[in-house]
């Protein structure tokens, strides 16, 4: 392709864009609706990922042992413990100690314990540490296979609980963006179609003064991606914006440490690119549906 | 140059057009296509610039079977034939010159021959003067002459024009076809549609009349032969 004939295709692009611009601004702001709820959606699910993986990280097993094991088996059980695949750490405590932090919890409260009778019902524990976060249920398994091991416990709610908003943030935004991408698409298609008709005389004379099908086709594809990134473009501004002042509100006002939003230059760049690049392929589907169908060439 | 054999056209509606046509026409042949409405003219200049397909037969175009052509290819059979219309089909949103260099334009021609070809094809249509002038400021015959100007700009070896003169009065139909003339002595072989039957009857051309859809004459130096 000749720099002068793109020229001309850019030209062609604008013009039209020009005077469609109703049902442009009508795709455009589609576009953008469209991925500001992806871009919200790619947030929401990338943070909720990030802070699984740092929780999961922090992740204690606690394997609480039987009331009939004695403390020199349960002492003993450590190596045990220790052979078992993925375990980094292994810290026995026994029920007297348990009672002992329990007391110092309780403060003032003595009389609960006193109320036992001098009974200890704590049972002895292992708090654990797995190498990797991964292998947490792996290890918890493991170790409730073991005979003397009553209980294993670990973080799972949370995380179980974390990895279901994560799920579920990923279902309604993918049905919302699916959706709304398709009206996008839709739009675009009306638009380009409308620019086919436009120029439909045009287009004639261009087949018969012998113009390739490519030749004709250009612009209506350039202008359903000019059309897309434009929306595109709103929307990584939207999103960009919001999500800035709102990790700086929350910056301010809480422990960062805590929600450990992400604002690297590389995750925001990620973000943005993928919210362009979605945007022309959506203008780019919207052309190409509306060239098959009113382009007959 | 353009050898039809055995060709018939029905369009998807049922309706014959053209019938088992046989037709030779040579390099640089001056060819008047006759015959009553619905005879078959139109349909038969479609198939000569690939607009339609014939149903069966064989059109060779310099000796290469044009409906065998891929669709992608067809963009190049014609930029080998220059079209003209009853209605000019200019684009009314550009210029004269504009006109005539869209047909450069669009089979991606340099800015240096487009600026040297464009002038060449107005003084030759003598609209050299109305170069920057819309189309809508001019009369029907000056427009015409821009179509043809636009059809001929990359010396195409053929040239087809479809009642060309159909809206035009007599006197400017007579400086249609003589410029036409003029661009089949330099070596462009030419067929003409028209029902201009004093045109046909003094210029003493080849005649091709159709008639239902078939050769009904097919005469050198031939008259029109109709009362219409
Ligand atoms: N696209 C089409 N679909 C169906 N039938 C068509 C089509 N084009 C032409 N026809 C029919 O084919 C026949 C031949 O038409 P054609 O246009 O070739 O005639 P013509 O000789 O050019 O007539 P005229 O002198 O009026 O221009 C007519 O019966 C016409 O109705
Ligand atoms: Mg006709």
């Amino acid at each position: 392709m000749r720099i002068r004939t793109f020229g001309y295709f850019v030209r062609e692009a604008c013009k039209s864009l020009y005077r469609n611009n109703w049902m442009g601004l009508a795709s455009i702001g589609t576009v953008a609706v469209s991925l500001i709820i992806f871009g919200a959606s790619l947030i929401t699910v990338m943070n909720a990922n990030y802070l699984a993986a740092r929780l999961e990280s922090n992740v204690e097993i606690i394997a609480y042992l039987k009331d009939n094991v004695a403390e020199a088996e349960a002492r003993a059980l450590k190596e045990e413990i220790n052979d078992l695949p993925g375990i980094a750490k292994a810290e026995f405590k026994s029920k007297d100690q348990a009672l002992r932090e329990f007391r110092q919890e309780l403060g003032a409260q003595q009389n609960m314990i006193d109320a036992l009778g001098g009974k200890n019902p704590l049972p002895h524990l292992y708090v654990i540490n797995t190498i990797a976060p991964e292998d947490v249920v792996k290890v918890a398994e493991g170790l409730q296979g073991l005979k003397q091991v009553q209980k294993v416990d670990y973080g799972k709610d949370f995380v179980e609980k974390l990895f279901a908003v994560i799920k579920w943030v990923r279902i309604v935004g993918i049905t919302i963006i699916v959706l709304l991408g398709l009206a996008a698409v839709f739009l675009i298609a009306t638009t380009i179609r409308l620019t086919v008709f436009n120029r439909r005389k045009e287009i004639e004379i261009m087949k018969v003064l012998g113009a390739t099908n490519w030749f004709i086709r250009w612009p209506f594809l350039l202008e359903g991606m000019a059309l897309g990134f434009t929306g595109a473009l709103l929307a990584v501004i939207v999103v960009g914006i919001s999500y800035v002042s709102f990790t700086n509100y929350i910056q301010s006002n809480f422990n960062y440490a805590v929600f450990g939003l992400q604002t690297d230059p590389q995750f925001m760049l990620v973000l943005g690119g993928s919210m362009l690049g979605a945007g022309m392929f959506i203008g780019a589907v919207g052309s190409g549906i509306s060239m098959r169908r009113f382009l007959r060439i | 140059m353009i050898n039809m054999i055995n060709v018939s056209k029905v369009y998807p509606n049922g309706t014959k057009a053209l019938t088992d046509i046989t037709l030779r026409i040579e390099k640089s042949e001056f060819v008047f296509l006759v015959g009553p409405s619905g005879a078959g003219k139109s349909t038969m200049t479609k198939l000569i610039f690939r607009e339609e397909q014939p149903s069966r037969g064989q059109i060779l175009f310099n000796r290469k079977n044009i409906s065998r052509y891929k669709q992608r290819e067809i963009p190049y059979i014609r930029r080998a034939i220059g079209v003209i219309f009853q209605d000019f089909r200019l684009l009314q949103s550009k210029t004269v010159a504009e006109n005539v260099a869209f047909a450069l334009e669009v089979i991606e021609a340099s800015r240096k021959e487009i600026r040297k070809a464009v002038p060449e094809a107005l003084e030759l249509v003598r609209l050299a003067d109305k170069a920057d002038v819309m189309p809508s400021e001019l009369s029907g015959g000056e427009q015409q002459r821009v179509a043809i100007a636009r059809a001929i700009v990359n010396n195409p070896p053929l040239v087809i024009a479809d009642e060309p003169t159909g809206n035009l009065d007599p006197d400017t139909s007579w400086e249609i076809v003589t410029l036409l003339q003029e661009i089949n002595k330099c070596g462009t072989t030419i067929i003409m549609a028209t029902h201009a039957k004093e045109i046909v009857d003094s210029m003493r051309k080849r005649v091709v009349a159709l008639e239902k859809g078939k050769i009904a004459r097919d005469e050198e130096r031939g008259g029109y032969g109709y009362e219409d």
